[in-house]
């Protein structure tokens, strides 16, 4: 029992990283209908700046994050200006290219710069494990699940209430439609790229105090596929339902499955799932269908 | 047609019937200078050293499975990411039989492709509901499956120690040296160019092109499109997975770090860089990115040896400018350097007075 809710609650922790992630996901291709295959990148940069300020200038821990993030505002609004800017409109494949070109020239420079050692994060968070009936927990878990939910809740809010949030509804439900009510679409496509990368960089800085920062990390850039197509490309509490499932059944999965067949089922269950998904409800759990007509 | 004057270039291609306008070859200049090149990769091997050999017959691998993915990609629209994991499967089916059941070559290599083309032509079967991003996402899954497949059936790929496999030999002859093997390539890549060229004269490579155009239209001009979809998953996978078997029994070697992600998205980026749905962008681009890396290499040796430290980065720096190339062609030349060349050949055939 006591192995189940430890599965569990790093499934949760798992799965609310990935929903974090997920979310920047969506809110790119809601606003501009681009898959973006550098959402590991993103998370990757944003985990070592954070180390660097942290372990190499002194910083204090927020601040240091306070400073990371502002510089992956930049640096979403600079990537989205000089690489995505030019595939407006252009086809799927190439936009799928451009993406993951990306990846890769974004994966090839943080390795010359950083290398590709793990590096761990001075203890941030307390050490002492938290007893809750005969599961023991690590705080760094529990932190890490706190934050991602306020800011899963923090984003939502954002988006129902706030007048930047109505806008960039707005814009993903019709472009045309938004840009004559006066909406600059360039700027929410903008805004969602910064929005994605620092939501992102949340992600790595939160995986980074679990495990330690190495470019693998960006693998959770693929493990985000499963979550969005399951819970619906173009939903954002799609994002964070199909995030915290294919977190807790990553984990089932690699506690009960692994031991049966050698290891390694953690990485491929999300995408049987993925698979199955779109064999039957290809739109998701949340996704709108899409009708085409000729 | 009118005798013309072999020394003078072409100005345009001027075609009186049908039987001229789908000819590969327009007029006997074009087929002079093929046959040239084919004489020329000939006596390649006698006239450089056998590093160089080796470099071809790398390229001529990539080029199989490149043309194969063009097929799939720039030919009929459908897009994959899980070309790596395809020649993964063609280089271990061929693998098994020559390794493990002790079976030729000969046999291995049609079969390593047709079993190639099978899970191809399966993982090609959401096609019938997905397009566009969807698509992609599904191969990628196929892609990771295909991967943990290799990975934990070690009984049959020995897991990821890999497996050793045998030189294929012909008449008492063993394939065993780059020379050797290089005829080996060649002939092959010579019959996937050919077979490649051909494809797009037939009904099913028009059918293929009319998908990639538009879909809908195309079946409502009666043409059964998941067929073709399917079709041109398998074409494609057997391209890939006779790429894999011809690559697996020249280095010899196999195991799943040849068949990675990255694999699927460097010969993505071949058919960028050489130019989508065209057979001699593939080529191009294959040549391209296999040369890359090495001249690369060389740039950092060279510039190691006066800055030193430079070497260690190499492989970051590698991937750097492949998606920096990747992007830079994407936006500035997005038919490649197919689209290039041709370009270049156009401004000569009217050079001097190009109005």
């Amino acid at each position: 029992m006591s192995f189940f809710l430890q599965i569990l609650i790093s499934g949760l922790v798992v799965g609310a990283v990935y929903a974090l992630v997920a979310f920047g996901f969506v809110l790119i291709y809601k606003s501009s209908d681009v898959i973006n295959f550098a959402q590991g990148e993103f998370l990757l940069v944003g985990a070592y700046i954070a180390l660097s300020l942290v372990v190499f200038y002194q910083v204090p821990f927020l601040a240091a994050v306070a400073l990371t993030l502002s510089m992956c505002v930049i640096l979403g609004i600079v990537v989205e200006r000089l690489v995505l800017r030019p595939f407006i409109g252009e086809r799927a494949i190439s936009v799928i290219m451009a993406t993951l070109g990306l990846s890769l020239l974004m994966r090839g420079l943080i390795q010359m710069i950083w290398g590709t050692e793990t590096r761990t994060f001075p203890g941030i968070f307390p050490d002492t494990p938290v007893r809750m009936g005969d599961v023991v927990v690590s705080q760094v878990y529990l932190w890490s699940l706190a934050i991602a939910v306020l800011l899963l809740a923090v984003f939502t809010i954002f988006f129902k209430y706030s007048s930047t949030g109505i806008v960039m509804r707005a814009a993903a439900d019709d472009q045309v439609a938004a840009l004559s009510m006066g909406i600059s679409v360039k700027r929410i496509i903008a805004i969602a790229w910064a929005i994605a990368a620092v939501v992102a960089a949340i992600g790595g800085v939160l995986l980074g105090n679990i495990n330690g920062v190495n470019p693998s990390l960006a693998y959770i850039g693929l493990m985000v596929l499963p979550v969005v197509i399951l819970g619906g490309l173009d939903s954002v509490p799609g994002a964070i339902v199909g995030g915290f499932t294919i977190g807790l059944l990553e984990s089932l999965a690699g506690g009960y499955l692994d031991p049966l067949v050698g290891g390694g089922v953690k990485e491929v269950v999300p995408f049987v799932v993925l698979l199955l998904v779109l064999m039957i409800r290809p739109y998701g759990l949340f996704g709108k269908e899409i009708i085409e007509r000729v | 047609m009118r005798p013309r004057n072999p020394f003078v270039m072409d100005c345009g291609v001027f075609t009186t019937n049908y039987r001229e306008d789908m000819a590969i070859i327009h007029h006997p200049g074009a087929k002079l200078k093929v046959l040239a090149v084919i004489a020329f990769f000939l006596v390649f091997p006698f006239m450089v050293g056998p590093y160089y050999v080796s470099v071809a017959n790398l390229i001529g691998i990539a080029i199989i499975g490149a043309i194969g993915l063009n097929i799939l990609v720039g030919f009929t629209g459908q897009i994959s990411i899980g070309h790596g994991a395809f020649m993964g499967v063609g280089a271990y089916a061929a693998g098994i039989l020559t390794a493990t059941l002790g079976l030729s070559f000969w046999i291995a290599l049609p079969v390593g492709g047709l079993v190639a083309a099978l899970i191809g032509g399966l993982f090609g079967v959401p096609s019938l509901r997905l397009k566009g991003l969807y698509l992609a996402i599904a191969t990628l899954a196929a892609q990771v499956i295909i991967e943990f497949v290799i990975v934990h059936w070690p009984a049959l790929t020995r897991g990821p120690a890999g497996m050793v496999l045998p030189a294929p030999t012909i008449g008492g002859i063993t394939l065993d040296d780059d020379t050797s093997f290089y005829y080996l390539i060649l002939i092959i890549t010579l019959a996937a160019i050919v077979f490649a060229l051909n494809l797009f004269r037939t009904r099913t490579g028009r059918a293929f092109m009319a998908v990639r155009d538009r879909d809908l239209a195309a079946a409502v001009m009666g043409i059964n499109i998941f067929k073709y979809k399917v079709t041109a998953f398998a074409v494609s996978s057997f391209y890939a997975g006779v790429a894999g078997a011809l690559w697996g029994h020249y280095l010899g070697v196999i195991s799943p770090e040849h068949f990675t992600i990255h694999v699927s998205i460097l010969y993505l980026a071949m058919i960028i860089v050489g130019g989508l749905g065209s057979v001699m962008g593939a080529i191009y681009g294959a040549c391209f990115m296999t040369l890359l890396p090495i001249v690369l290499r060389e740039l950092a040796d060279a510039f190691g040896r006066s800055f030193g430290g430079l070497t260690h980065v190499m492989l970051s720096m590698q991937e750097a400018v492949f998606g920096l190339l990747i992007i830079l062609f994407l936006i500035f030349e997005p038919d490649g350097l197919a689209k290039m060349w041709r370009n270049v050949k156009n401004y000569f055939k009217l050079w001097p007075f190009s109005y």
